[in-house]
């Protein structure tokens, strides 16, 4: 009972929820005029403006409404596909959004968790390669049996990805270097580690003639939730486990409690007796095992062979999701789902309208900023500012204010 | 950061267009043309889906798209359009929403999309694809391949004639076959141009019979890198380089540069006068590697109802690769070594000449 009130009072004094939803609609309202400007309809009509500017209009009417139709099919369904009547027409909208959101989720609870801990970890690019690289090479050059080569694999990501966050841990707590600086460095570290990987004769696929890893066995692979035809795949539920978990940890645990007050301050921490250097190695290691776990949900979830791309600007947009879920699992779980659903979507909307895919890249930009600047939003919707969030704090003061 | 860019230009051009006070054109084709989405019901529809790297990569996303333009261009029935990965991810959903779309052929851009360009085509078995830079890979995908090999042949006896200090170099810009192909080539020319000349020119960077040594840059974009490989071929006596590397083969250009014109480039992949202007006047030829016009072709082929099947091989015979004019070289190649190329050119075609490259697509 108490939670809804107070979930309602903060709706109503214009809190995090609300402002979230608006934010979402201005970048909404934003990207159609975008959609329309960039409509080659629309573009045309303008050039007589003047002489008929109904025409103009309809067009990036037409623009918008085909453009926005399309993310709604490709992000959640698709009344064409679903006519065939097959489980991949009627489901295959929400699996891919689905699919885009795992890693996602993942990525977005590592920065969030660093996040809480006072650190802003920028280095999830490196730690999904790492996680992607060791996940895989598991993948493809042990042969092991059914469940073991999975659970091994996965072990590996999560090694992989939790050594190179810890390094970044271990060199702020033994020499004060700045995580920001670190884990830039080493995203190019282990991009650059991973483009000569696929260089290497054993970890580039015969007959050499691309720059791809070899094909991760099938033993190793994360199953399919819904079938062979949908992408669908377990990383989902490791995602949501991943996401309980790290809500258990910041608010039942005493290790959980010991970052945030480190989060919080570190001087005051420090002097009730907390490690502040403890923590900052804990809570890298962990935010970069949860990257290596994005990384795991690439290689043996939706892609089967390494690139040099496998990363998939997950590390950067990770950060975005954190953010607009305001640092806390739920929140970032729902973050991912609406960041997964416009990429699916986005895919969509280029092939069916030719409206760019970076278009969706604006808009969840759009979305972050204006979360970013709620006194923004409330100007322009007019609502009376309460306190804002834990997110929305930090974000008006910055990460290490 | 580009992709904003692109945003912001494209409202650029939308608030020019919008000050415009033009008149409407007539009402009977205001009405039903539109160039974007939905097109004639009998237009046959070619859609392209790319690599990363954007439209715009002046590498083979480009040229790919260049030649489906050109269909267009050639045929009004051609209805083409393409959809850009932002990264391997996109690969899978890419290629279903253009089978969705009803797209006539799916034509896919780079070996990368192999393993997806597979499947996909699997599952869908009426569906006619294409895939640049793969064999194919099932009987629905058409695939195409380049014997770079004969280009570099070419360029490689091209250098042993035009060399004044009996050196010429080549390097590349990772050990993978794309590249080695063209070095191996390359060798060969060389090595024919001794043999028939009883000559000794040497070639620095690139054997053929030792695979695993020669010199590489590790990388496509660093041009520093180029031009220090470059100059230390230069002071080995080198004074033509054979740079298969993409951007980093600019730093060869900014080496001959430096030398002062007493050694040329020649480039590779497209005509280097028209990609690399700047270093024109330092390029001897180029080796080129066709990818628009053999697209060009099976889309029209496919427009026409017959779709190929199995695979496009490009050759000197057909076009595929070649050298690219001699530009500002032209008066300083003798009239007689033009021909002893063209001779060459017959002789591979018709297998007189046997290239040994172990990177040759079978």
């Amino acid at each position: 009972m108490t939670r809804w009130s107070e979930r309602w009072s903060g709706l109503r004094g214009g809190g995090t929820v609300l402002v979230t939803a608006l934010a979402f609609l201005v970048a909404m309202v934003i990207g159609a005029v975008l959609i329309a400007v960039a409509d080659p309809d629309t573009q045309a009509a303008s050039t007589y403006f003047f002489s008929y500017p109904w025409d103009t209009f309809s067009a990036a009417g037409r623009a918008v409404v085909a453009g926005y139709r399309a993310l709604f099919e490709g992000a959640v369904f698709n009344p064409n596909t679903a006519a065939n009547g097959t489980l991949a027409g009627i489901l295959g909208p929400i699996s891919e959004t689905l699919v885009n959101a795992t890693p996602l989720i993942l990525g977005g609870l590592a920065v969030g968790l660093a996040f809480r801990a006072g650190l802003f970890n920028i280095g999830g690019q490196g730690q999904i390669v790492m996680g992607a690289i060791c996940a895989g090479y598991v993948g493809f050059a042990w042969h092991l049996p059914v469940v073991a080569h999975l659970v091994v694999a996965v072990v590996a990501g999560i090694v992989g990805g939790g050594f190179w966050g810890g390094l970044t841990g271990w060199l702020k707590a033994r020499t004060g270097a700045h995580e920001v600086i670190t884990t830039i460095m080493l995203n190019y570290v282990a991009v650059y580690l991973l483009a000569f990987l696929l260089s290497v004769k054993g970890f580039q696929r015969p007959p050499y003639g691309q720059a791809i890893s070899n094909v991760v066995e099938p033993n190793a692979r994360l199953p399919h939730l819904l079938g062979g035809d949908l992408r669908l795949h377990a990383g989902l539920i490791v995602a949501l486990l991943a996401a309980y978990a790290v809500h258990w940890l910041l608010t039942r645990s005493t290790l959980g409690f010991q970052l945030r007050a480190v989060g919080a301050n570190q001087s005051a921490a420090r002097t009730a007796g907390m490690s502040v250097e403890r923590s900052y190695v804990v809570v890298m290691v962990l935010s970069g095992a949860l990257c290596g776990l994005a990384g795991v949900s690439q290689i043996l979830g939706t892609n089967s062979a390494i690139t040099g791309d496998i990363d998939a600007g997950i590390g950067f947009d990770a950060i975005t999701v954190a953010l607009l879920g305001r640092a806390k699992a739920g929140g970032i779980v729902w973050a991912g789902l609406l960041f997964g659903a416009l990429h699916a979507g986005g895919v969509q909307m280029q092939s069916s309208t030719g409206t760019p895919v970076d278009l969706v890249v604006v808009v969840q930009s759009l979305i972050v900023l204006f979360i970013a600047a709620p006194a923004l939003v409330r100007a322009i919707f007019r609502i009376r500012a309460t306190s804002a969030g834990v997110g929305g704090q930090q974000l008006a003061k910055g990460w290490n204010g | 950061m580009r992709h904003a860019m692109k945003f912001a230009a494209a409202v650029g051009a939308a608030s020019l267009l919008l000050a415009g006070c033009g008149s409407k054109p007539s009402d009977t084709a205001g009405g039903s043309s539109s160039s974007g989405g939905s097109g004639s019901g009998t237009a046959f529809k070619a859609c392209m889906v790319l690599d990363t790297g954007g439209v715009d990569d002046r590498s083979f996303n480009q040229s790919s798209w260049a030649g489906m333009q050109a269909a267009a261009k050639k045929d009004s029935s051609i209805d083409v359009s393409y959809v850009s990965s932002s990264s391997q991810n996109d690969y899978t959903p890419n290629l279903t929403a253009e089978t969705n779309k009803g797209c006539n052929t799916v034509v896919a851009v780079g070996g990368l999309m192999g393993d997806a360009v597979k499947a996909v085509a699997t599952k869908h078995p009426q569906q006619h694809y294409a895939e640049i830079d793969t064999a194919s890979s099932a009987p629905n995908v058409y695939g195409f391949q380049y014997n770079t090999a004969q280009g570099g042949f070419l360029g490689g006896y091209l250098a042993a004639a035009m060399s004044k200090t009996g050196k010429v170099a080549t390097f590349g810009g990772l050990n993978i076959p794309p590249v080695t192909i063209y070095m191996d080539g390359f060798w060969e020319g060389v090595q024919y141009y001794n043999k028939q000349k009883g000559k000794d020119v040497k070639v620095i960077g690139w054997d053929e019979t030792k695979q695993k040594a020669g010199t590489f840059a590790n990388s496509f974009t660093d041009l520093n890198k180029g031009k220090s490989i470059s100059q230390s071929f230069i002071q080995s006596g080198a004074d033509i380089i054979f740079p298969v590397a993409g951007g980093t083969g600019l730093g060869a250009g900014a080496a001959a540069q430096a030398s002062g014109g007493k050694v040329s480039v020649i480039w590779v992949d497209t005509d280097g006068c028209v990609s690399a202007a700047q270093y024109c006047k330092y390029f001897l030829t180029s080796v080129t590697k066709n990818l628009s016009d053999p697209v060009t072709q099976y889309v029209e082929k496919a427009a026409s109802g017959s779709f190929p099947t199995g695979n496009y091989v490009g050759t000197l015979d057909n076009g595929g690769t070649g050298l690219a004019p001699f530009h500002q070289f032209d008066s300083k190649v003798p009239s007689s070594l033009k021909s002893e190329l063209q001779s060459i050119t017959k002789d591979i075609t018709s297998g007189k000449i046997k290239i040994t490259s172990p990177s040759q697509p079978q």
